[in-house]
Formats: C-alpha cells, sequence, structure tokens
C-alpha cells in the first residue's frame, strides 16, 4: 500500500470507529430517557406500562404509612385532581414529607400502584420541583377549563 | 454605609474594565505602544477595585449587617464566623461577584507573570479579558447587585442553606471557580492569536502554565464538591451525574483534551487550530456552566436565581461570547494553520485520540445535560436522563484512554515504532496482569469491573516505573549520582507522571468501590447489632445535642472487626431551627483500605431507627487519585522556563514529555 492509501485507510477506520461510538451513544441516551407523567395522565392510562417514568406531585396528607417488619413504605402522590398509591422501600430523603412535593422514579404495578426505586423530595421549605409543580398547574388547569365548559352548557 | 463603598467599587471596577477592553485592543491594532500600555494598571487597578467590593459584602455578612437584602436573606447572626464568611458567595450576587474577583484576579496575575510576553500579545490578552469582565460586572451592577439595601430592616437573617453549612463548601466554590475563570486565559490568549494571526510554539508555551493552573484548581474543586456530597447528602454516593455536576464536568474534560493539545502544538506545532477551538471552548463550557448552575433552570440547591431577567443576560452574553468567538475562529483560523505533519504510530497520534475520547465524552455530557432543559424550555415534555446513560457511555470511552495512557508517554513524537514500544512495556503489562490474579485472590473473588480497573491501574502505574527508569539510567563511564539525575528530571515530567499516577489511584479506588462496595439498610433499636462485610456495628445508645444553630439526635454506633474495637461513631439527625430543616450527617471512620459509613434514616415506631451502613473499600483513593492530578498540574505549572525572560531561552523546547524530540540517541530501534 501506498502511504497515502494508508493514510485513507486509518482515517476511514477512524470514522467508522467515531461512528459506532455515536451509534452507542445514542443507542444509551434513547433506553435511558426517563419521561415524565402527572397522576391524572396515569390514572388516564398514558403512562408506559413497562418502562420506568417519573411522577410528580404533592404527598398526600395522612397517607404515609410504614411496614412494621420491613423498609417499605406507602404514600400517595396526588396533583390535586388525581391521586397514584405509591410504595417504596429504602430510606426517605430528609425533605420528604406529607403535603409537600415530591418526584418519584420507578414503574407502574399491575395493581395500578407504582413502585418507586427512587425518591427525590423539594431541597427547601419554599421550593418543590418543577416536575411537581407544573402537574399541579396541569391538574387545576384541567379542572378549570372543564369547569367553564360546565358553566356554558348552563343556560 | 461601608455597602455603598463597595456598590460604587463596582460601578468604578465596570468603567475601568471597560478601558481595559477597549484601549490596548485599538493599541494592538494601530500598533500604538502608549495605548497598549494602559492594560497592565487598568487590569490591576480593576482588580483592586473588585476586591475592595468583595471584602465590603464580606464585611457585611461577617458583622451580619441584615440592611443588605443579600445578608439578609443567606445568613443568620448564629451562623458561626467562618459560615459568615462563606456566606459572602453562598448567594446568587455573592457568588457572581465572586467570579468576577477572581477572573480580575487572573487578569493581574497575567501582568505579573508575562513581562516577557511581546506587548502586542498581552495588551490583546488583557483586553480580552476586561471585555469578559465588562460582560460580568454589567450583569451583577444591572440584575443582580449584592449591595441592595432592604427596609425595614429585619432583626434577624433566614440563615444559610444547611447543606451549604460545612467546611468543604467554604472552599469548594472558590476553587472550582478558580478553575473555570481560569480557563478565560487559555481563553484570551487563543482570541489574542487568532486576532493577531500568529500562533506558534512560543505561543502555546506561554499559555501552558496558565491552562494548567486552571485545570489543577478545576480539578480541585470537582474533587471537594464530589467529597462534600459523599459526607453532606448523608447517603454515600460520590457521583450522581447531576447537571450541577455535569456543568463542572464539562469544561473539565475539554480542559483535559487542552492541555493535551497544547503539549503536541508545543512540541511539535501540531493540532494549532483545534487547540485554539478547544480553549474556545473550554471557557464557554464554564461560560455554560455558570448559566445552568445560576439561572435557576434546575432543580437544585445550586439555583438560587429564578428571575428570567437574569436567565435571558447571562443567554445573551453566552451568544456574544461563544457566537462571536467562533466566528472569529472560523475567519482567523486557516491564517493560523494546522502545523506539522506525524506517522500513524506516534504520540502526536496518541494524544489525537485521546483528544478526540474526550470531545466524544463531553459530548455525550452536554447531550445528556442540556437534552432535557431543551425538551422543557421548547415545552415539548419533562424528561430525565439518568445516570445508566453516563455509565454507559462513559466507560467504553474512557478504557482506551487508560489504555492509551500506559503508551503514549513512551511512544516517540513523530514516528514510533509499535514493536519496540511491545517490547518495552511487556513488563508492564506482565506487573498488571499479576495484580489482577493478586487481587481475585485477595478478595476472594473479581467482578469484570474490578478486574479491568486494577488491570488498568497497574499497567499505568508500571508504564510510568518502566519510563523513569529508563531516564534515570546511567550514562556513559562516569556516570553522576542517582539523586542528581533525579534533580535533573523536569518539573513538567514530573507533573505529568504524577498526575497520570492520580488517575491510575482514581480508576483503582473506582473499581473496587463499585464491586466490593456492601450497603445494608437495617431497623436498629438500641442493643441491636448488624454484620457487614465483618463488621459487626451495634448501636450503643441515642442522645439529643445541641449544636450553634441545630438541634440534633445522636447515635452512638460501636464497630468491632473479630471481637476488637475499630471504632465508635456518631451520625446524627439534625434540624435547623431557623429554616426548620432536617439534614442527615453521617459519620465516617475513614482510613485508606476502606471506609465505614453511618447515617441515620428516620424514627420509627418502638424508639428504633432505620440506619443506613456502608463499608466502601478504597473509596478514599478516587479523592486522592483527583488530588494527584491536581498536585501534578501545580507541579507541571510551576517550571521556570514557562515564563523565560528570554524569547532565545525560551526557543528550546521544555523536554517534559521526552528526551527523544532533539534526536537523542534511537532508544526503540537499538534498545
Amino acid at each position: 500500500m501506498k502511504p497515502r492509501h494508508r493514510r485513507f485507510a486509518w482515517i476511514g477506520a477512524g470514522l467508522v470507529a467515531l461512528g459506532v461510538a455515536v451509534a452507542l451513544v445514542l443507542n444509551a441516551f434513547q433506553s435511558n430517557l426517563v419521561f415524565f407523567f402527572t397522576p391524572s395522565q396515569v390514572v388516564a392510562k398514558e403512562a408506559p406500562q413497562s418502562r420506568p417514568f417519573r411522577i410528580g406531585g404533592l404527598v398526600e396528607q395522612g397517607s404515609l404509612t410504614r411496614d412494621p417488619n420491613s423498609l417499605t413504605v406507602h404514600f400517595r402522590v396526588t396533583d390535586t385532581a388525581q391521586t397514584i398509591p405509591v410504595t417504596y422501600t429504602g430510606l426517605l430523603p430528609d425533605l420528604f414529607k406529607e403535603g409537600k412535593g415530591v418526584v418519584a422514579q420507578g414503574t407502574l404495578g399491575s395493581d395500578g400502584a407504582f413502585h418507586a426505586t427512587e425518591v427525590l423530595a423539594k431541597h427547601d421549605e419554599n421550593y418543590m420541583p418543577p416536575a411537581a409543580k407544573d402537574a399541579i398547574d396541569q391538574a387545576h388547569r384541567k379542572k378549570a377549563m372543564t369547569m367553564s365548559s360546565m358553566s356554558e352548557r348552563q343556560p | 454605609m461601608i455597602p455603598e463603598i463597595g456598590h460604587f467599587a463596582l460601578i468604578l471596577a465596570l468603567l475601568v474594565a471597560i478601558v481595559q477592553g477597549v484601549m490596548p485592543m485599538l493599541g494592538a491594532a494601530r500598533r500604538d505602544a502608549t495605548l497598549m500600555s494602559v492594560a497592565v494598571p487598568a487590569a490591576r487597578v480593576q482588580f483592586a477595585l473588585v476586591a475592595l467590593a468583595f471584602g465590603c459584602l464580606a464585611y457585611a455578612f461577617v458583622t451580619s449587617d441584615f440592611s443588605v437584602a443579600n445578608v439578609a436573606e443567606h445568613s443568620n447572626s448564629h451562623l458561626p464566623a467562618h459560615y459568615r464568611f462563606a456566606a459572602s458567595w453562598g448567594s446568587h450576587e455573592g457568588s457572581l461577584l465572586l467570579w468576577s474577583l477572581m477572573l480580575a484576579g487572573w487578569g493581574c496575575a497575567v501582568t505579573f507573570f508575562s513581562r516577557h510576553l511581546p506587548q502586542t500579545l498581552r495588551a490583546r490578552v488583557l483586553a480580552v479579558m476586561g471585555l469578559v469582565a465588562v460582560g460580568f460586572l454589567l450583569f451583577l451592577l444591572a440584575t443582580s447587585n449584592p449591595f441592595a439595601r432592604l427596609s425595614p430592616v429585619p432583626a434577624e437573617g433566614s440563615d444559610l442553606n444547611p447543606l451549604l453549612q460545612d467546611p468543604g463548601m467554604v472552599v469548594h466554590p472558590p476553587m472550582l471557580y478558580m478553575g473555570y475563570v481560569g480557563f478565560s486565559v487559555a481563553f484570551a490568549f487563543a482570541i489574542a492569536a487568532l486576532i493577531g494571526g500568529r500562533l506558534d510554539a512560543a505561543w502555546a508555551r506561554w499559555s501552558r502554565p496558565w491552562t494548567t493552573a486552571a485545570w489543577s484548581f478545576l480539578t480541585l474543586g470537582i474533587m471537594l464538591g464530589s467529597l462534600w456530597a459523599y459526607y453532606v447528602l448523608g447517603w454515600g454516593g460520590w457521583w450522581f451525574w447531576d447537571p450541577v455536576e455535569n456543568a463542572s464536568f464539562m469544561p473539565w474534560l475539554a480542559g483535559t483534551a487542552l492541555i493535551h493539545s497544547l503539549a503536541v502544538t508545543e512540541k511539535r506545532g501540531a493540532f494549532k487550530s483545534w487547540t485554539v477551538l478547544l480553549a474556545i471552548v473550554a471557557f464557554s463550557l464554564s461560560l455554560l456552566g455558570t448559566f445552568i448552575v445560576r439561572s435557576g433552570v434546575l432543580s437544585s440547591v445550586h439555583a438560587f436565581a429564578t428571575d428570567p431577567k437574569r436567565g435571558l443576560f447571562i443567554l445573551a452574553f453566552l451568544v456574544i461570547v461563544i457566537g462571536g468567538s467562533l466566528l472569529l475562529y472560523a475567519w482567523r483560523a486557516p491564517k493560523v494553520g494546522l502545523g506539522a505533519r506525524f506517522e500513524m504510530v506516534s504520540r502526536e497520534s496518541m494524544l489525537l485520540v485521546n483528544n478526540v475520547l474526550f470531545v466524544v465524552a463531553m459530548l455525550s455530557v452536554l447531550l445528556g445535560t442540556l437534552y432535557p432543559l431543551l425538551l422543557d424550555a421548547l415545552g415539548l415534555g419533562k424528561i430525565s436522563v439518568g445516570p445508566p446513560y453516563f455509565d454507559t457511555v462513559f466507560l467504553p470511552l474512557m478504557a482506551p484512554v487508560l489504555f492509551l495512557l500506559g503508551i503514549g508517554p513512551l511512544a516517540r513524537w513523530k514516528q514510533s515504532e509499535l514493536p519496540a514500544l511491545a517490547k518495552r512495556l511487556r513488563w508492564a503489562a506482565g506487573v498488571a496482569f499479576a495484580a489482577v490474579l493478586a487481587t481475585a485472590l485477595l478478595a476472594g473473588r473479581i467482578t469484570l469491573g474490578a478486574g479491568f480497573g486494577v488491570l488498568m491501574s497497574a499497567w499505568i502505574v508500571a508504564s510510568i516505573a518502566t519510563d523513569l527508569a529508563y531516564r534515570l539510567r546511567p550514562i556513559g563511564p562516569a556516570p553522576v549520582s542517582l539523586w542528581t539525575r533525579i534533580q535533573t528530571l523536569p518539573r513538567p515530567l514530573l507533573g505529568m507522571m504524577l498526575a497520570h499516577i492520580g488517575v491510575a489511584a482514581f480508576a483503582f479506588g473506582v473499581s473496587m468501590v463499585r464491586s466490593y462496595e456492601v450497603e445494608r439498610d437495617v431497623r436498629m433499636q438500641i442493643g441491636d447489632r448488624t454484620e457487614v462485610a465483618g463488621y459487626v456495628f451495634t448501636l450503643r445508645g441515642l442522645r439529643n445535642v445541641k449544636g450553634p444553630n441545630y438541634d440534633a439526635v445522636q447515635a452512638v454506633v460501636d464497630v468491632r472487626l473479630n471481637g476488637t474495637p475499630v471504632a465508635l461513631m456518631h451520625p446524627e439527625k439534625r434540624n435547623y431551627r431557623v429554616q426548620g430543616t432536617a439534614l442527615t450527617d453521617a459519620a465516617i471512620d475513614r482510613n485508606l483500605a476502606r471506609d465505614l459509613y453511618v447515617s441515620l434514616g428516620e424514627p420509627v415506631d418502638g424508639g428504633a431507627w432505620i440506619v443506613r451502613v456502608y463499608v466502601k473499600p478504597f473509596v478514599d483513593w478516587i479523592w486522592g487519585g483527583c488530588l494527584l492530578m491536581a498536585l501534578g498540574g501545580a507541579l507541571a505549572a510551576s517550571d521556570r522556563r514557562y515564563r523565560a525572560k528570554h524569547p532565545r531561552d525560551a526557543a528550546a523546547p521544555i523536554d517534559d514529555l521526552t528526551a527523544t524530540t532533539t534526536g537523542t540517541r534511537p532508544l526503540e530501534a537499538g534498545a
């Protein structure tokens, strides 16, 4: 092979390697995207059944219970319109409280409960995770819309 | 009165920065020495003024002057004095002032350590830094005045976020900022070279120590942040691929590529345009990091500002700086030229692979960090990209980097022979495989990750030892003493070796922790015991403690190994009085071989607590490795020959990588 051909061969090999790397990166990216759903969307069956996703909202007042013998906790997440039961095994973050914002990642079980593998809470007293806030805003908007359409129908 | 002085100093600093940015630039274009000579005094005065402003803010914090809104919102009179001082940069405004202070400080340092630079280059470098300072000072004064007064004056401040009340947080931001802002010097050098159209080995040599120093600070800053996350967040992780961490990691990746590419530009005159592009990218990513962290687009403790005006300002600034410099690059880069040719097997080609891999790694982090933000901003839905993505992508990208790290420093510039290299490195390969075997025997089991980590770390260390032994070999019939030979090793070379040993230590620590760490969450009552990896943890008691600004429940945990006491640990659950926030304060017993880590979860029925217990083998090697990298960088940057007074001294290349540049005997052919 002439040096020039060898050079092309190397450059070609380099480009192929780079292409493979990019393909791997994009593939890993695609399979690790986690989508976010509000409790209303989950109730409306918009969330995927098999792959993990995130839900967000408020921890419903008085919904937190703990198994007496294990580290499993149960609570309900609400966006003020709909409520989803959540189970989680492990330690809850310091800022997890009833009536406060929360985001949980996990999968939806066949029983309709959300099995969380990770629970994230808000970071300080006044702050709410944007995702949780969004869920509540969406529910409010929907409520307002249905109410206005109802009032339109009433003469 | 004091805050007003600070405010006034800041306004003056802006005016001086405008002068610093405009006049020397004009002077360099017109070859007007008088205009250019403005640069040095302007940079120093600007630093003095910003330092004065920062001093005023720090004074307001330390004396708890709650008439200043910033102090009232982020401090409290019950806060210990050193945290009151650190609170000066705990807020959005204060941290930007710190950023400006660092920027002015680097500019001032350039005036002192660059007397040997050609006047036009120095004028342009300082002018570019002045222009960057204008952007930041304008941002501070227009949108985030740290000295804004509050009326009526509150009696007490609302306290600093408890997570930030930690010694690590006193040092982490300044270090990180030193690194971020330090890349502004490399950036300024790159822009100056583009404007001047002159980019040669001397240029690379001048900008190298600055880049390396900034890189060292950034390494240290990231290390401290990771250490902080490890013991303050209370859950024993050391890296979360959180967007805030990624924001500091991206400039680090680009900076690492840059310091290696600069080496090629200095020694061989190659990779010229690429080096300039990397310098622009590294600083742009620093700015992007500031934007991501400071604009409030992220949900994290770092996001202080939720003011869209600020976000818009930073975004505009970002567009001007990045867009402007890339335009300049596109226009002027052909003038700078590509540089010398090299063969397919040579040190250049290996450093090229290093650069490509680091840049691909940086881009994959960028994708994972920005894509969710972009989708959200465009209203296309909310997603998040989890740590599995980064893990899957990073390992295969870094594996060849580690492997090449063992070969690259031994390869010759321009052209190298593979068989000769293989022959020199056969011992290193043998040592590496022996180390894996030893680990498997000692640990009783081995995973793929642990095996690979040990293989690579031993490979790197053995390869460095091979190189060192070769360099220190006795030469001639009457060789000088070993000590004399050690002393003649150039500092940049030693720095490089030290940093590479740091990489090995880091890789070793990561693979050990990932493979052998044991974690257990247990419910414990007083007297209960649990066994983790041979260690027996017993909960001896619980008591209430009172801190200066918090109340805590403290557990006393006794740890024994084979019946002999190892440690008495005191994990706490704290409740900060002012903000009413809870904080988990983990207890850690460290040594070189393992960390014992105990943190309190929450109280459950019957006086029991949920306790998390970890045994983490070799976890401290992760930060130790980072520390070695930073020290290596500092050692390399401290070489005096980088600051040679006469151009003639500087013309001889500093032999930091190999003795073969100037054609000492061809060891690969003959050895």
